[in-house]
């Protein structure tokens, strides 16, 4: 009851923000429903949706996957790439690029999850990194390369279209981010969810009572893949465009940071950190160059105006002495 | 023929590379099962150090200067690895994954580290004159600086097998591999050769930076870390934990890559090893020479 108050209050708050017209000093320059810093929220909204996906395989599931970025990537170039050249209306095109990114995971997670632990870890990673690899060289002269597809904007609907509706592209962010979350939760609440946390906690144990832990594996890998890839839909339309960084195996640690740095086993844990890595990676750099990190000597204000510099040391320092990310200082105090 | 032996050459060199970079993490994950994902950022460091020796030291003659900056690009590498497992790897042993997240924290963050000193831009490496000639083979002239980085990555392959063979540390780090638990229940300290790995991980990392900085005209930040994932599937196809396996697929891993770019298509070359790895994990998913994957 206390979780749905809670959940109810922080998904209200987040669906008027556009209709607020505060600033948050040092954090954003603008007020909060100029399209800008709408801009930066939504995109944060949809990475803390991707870390709750994620959540569901690394987390509850226990699978140390390295290649996440892929079934997002899918989502994001699918979905431009049957607007551009199958003429498809955004919706039709984020949903069959959907299925195309559950049929990839079926064949990928089916030949994957023949390992496990670090190799699968490093078999994840080889299969994202030959997409990004595709992307990047463009072998067809289709997929843009290192500049990127921009969006088709003919083909998305008027409402999502142009600097005056990301409200509207907002909103559309913060449905994905519910949607996913109240999936997520429904999986992980279910019998098979129990499984999936009986199998990162023992997997021998689940085999040794009579349960096959693969085609579990596999549906933990699928519902996934298939949040991610929609996910990716989402974010084509908040960064008008498909980039090939959303490939990259780089982006893939990016998410695992989130889900780490907010609490992995915990949906809302990953929401939380998804949430604030979004929001730190595009308004860091900005804080970073106030005065008062200025003033300092150029040996320590330049590495400290680096996004990926802050986070990473964040990071570290985490995984030392706060093991359970973001989510264990909020449930530590309240046990003290 | 004259450019399948260009390419052949070409291809040696860059295996040498794979070689200086993935038989550090091998050795690390077969001893310790840690995963190293900051191992590319030694390999950069060392590009940096054997860069800043090469621009700062004018007074000596750039042959022999090199080979002070291959010898500061160990030691830098040596001091990254003791560091980095003294001071971060050593308090979460046992947590496999953590250590594997402390990797990933710390691999971005020294990039990130690496860029805003010394700007993202690749520095240019004054390289010896005898590096840019050419040397005439079965009619191919083949560049003198792919030999010589194939011709040290033999050298550290033959000298890192000398010392598992022959010497104790070795022993122990073998034994390590084969069985921890067994190991220390002996009365060794096994920790001891977490350091060591570490070191000589950083070490052959490290002389790799030197090296690369040569193959790819340059160090920037991504140096390492843009190679790593070769390095994570010579790791595999090798088999973790196997130097000598380490070294046919490095071979293996960049002669396919360097075949399927110039006489397929461009750019297909590095998805064709990733073709490659999933081929290898079906047929034998220990890979080459390794032992079983937990």
């Amino acid at each position: 009851m206390k979780r749905l108050v809670i959940f109810l209050v922080v998904a209200g708050l987040l669906a008027v923000t556009p209709f607020v017209p505060l600033g948050i000093p040092v954090l954003f320059t603008n007020a909060v429903n100029s399209p800008g810093t709408l801009q930066v929220l939504a995109s944060a909204l949809v990475l803390a949706a991707l870390a709750v996906s994620y959540d569901i395989i690394f987390g509850i599931t226990g699978l140390l996957s390295f290649g996440h970025a892929l079934p997002f990537a899918l989502g994001v170039y699918g979905t431009n790439l049957l607007m551009i050249h199958a003429g498809l209306t955004y919706p039709v095109a984020a949903v069959v690029s959907l299925l195309a990114g559950l049929a990839v995971a079926v064949v990928l997670g089916s030949v994957a999850l023949r390992t496990s632990g670090v190799a699968f870890a490093m078999v994840t990673l080889a299969f994202a990194e030959a997409f990004s690899l595709l992307v990047l060289t463009d072998p067809i002269r289709k997929l843009g390369g290192e500049e990127g597809l921009p969006v088709a904007s003919e083909q998305v609907p008027d409402l999502f279209r142009g600097v005056v509706n990301t409200r509207n592209i907002y909103w559309l962010a913060l449905a994905l981010a519910v949607f996913t979350y109240l999936v997520a939760r429904r999986v992980v609440t279910s019998r098979a969810g129990r499984v999936f946390e009986a199998i990162r906690e023992n997997e021998p144990r689940v085999e040794m009572m009579g349960l096959r832990p693969f085609p579990f594996k596999l549906a933990s890998y699928l519902i996934a893949s298939g949040l991610a890839a929609l996910c990716g839909s989402v974010y084509l339309l908040v960064v008008r465009g498909a980039n090939v960084g959303t490939t990259t195996p780089d982006f893939t640690l990016a998410i695992l940071v989130m889900v780490v740095l907010g609490g992995a086993g915990k949906l809302w844990g990953a929401a939380i950190g998804g949430f604030v890595y979004g929001i730190l990676t595009l308004r860091l750099s900005a804080v970073a160059t106030s005065d008062a990190i200025d003033s300092l000597p150029n040996w320590l204000s330049g590495p400290l105006s680096e996004p990926l510099f802050v986070l990473g040391t964040l990071f570290v320092v985490l995984v030392l002495y706060v093991p359970g990310g973001l989510s264990a200082i909020g449930s530590g105090l309240r046990r003290t | 023929m004259s450019s399948f032996v260009l390419y052949t050459a070409t291809g040696l060199g860059l295996a040498g590379l794979y070689f200086l970079l993935a038989s550090g993490l091998s050795l690390i994950f077969g001893l310790m099962n840690v995963l190293n994902l900051a191992h590319g950022a030694f390999f950069a460091v060392g590009g940096y150090a054997a860069w800043w020796v090469m621009d700062s030291i004018d007074a000596v003659p750039s042959g022999p200067r090199f080979l002070i900056a291959v010898v500061a690009a160990a030691a830098v590498g040596i001091v990254s690895g003791v560091l980095v497992e003294r001071g971060l790897i050593r308090r979460l042993y046992g947590h496999h994954v953590d250590q594997i997240l402390l990797t990933i924290g710390l691999g971005i963050a020294a990039v990130a580290l690496m860029g805003a000193w010394f700007s993202y831009d690749p520095r240019l490496l004054t390289q010896p004159d005898w590096f840019i000639r050419t040397t005439n083979i079965a009619g191919a002239n083949v560049p003198n600086s792919r030999l010589l980085i194939f011709g040290v990555a033999v050298l550290f392959l033959v000298g890192l097998l000398l010392f598992l063979a022959r010497t104790r540390h070795g022993l122990i780090i073998r034994a390590g591999v084969e069985n921890p638990s067994m190991v220390r229940a002996l009365g060794i300290d096994v920790s001891r050769s977490f350091t060591l790995v570490f070191a000589v991980g950083g070490m052959l990392a490290g002389v790799g930076g030197a090296l690369g900085a040569v193959y790819f005209n340059g160090v920037s930040p991504s140096l390492g870390t843009s190679q790593l994932i070769f390095a994570f599937i010579v790791v595999v196809i090798g088999g973790l934990g196997s130097v000598t396996g380490t070294a046919v697929a490095a071979v293996l891993v960049s002669l396919t890559q360097i075949y399927v770019n110039n006489y397929l298509a461009t750019g297909m070359g590095s998805v064709s090893v990733v073709v490659l790895l999933a081929l290898v994990l079906l047929v034998r998913p220990q890979g080459l020479m390794g032992k079983a994957l937990a």
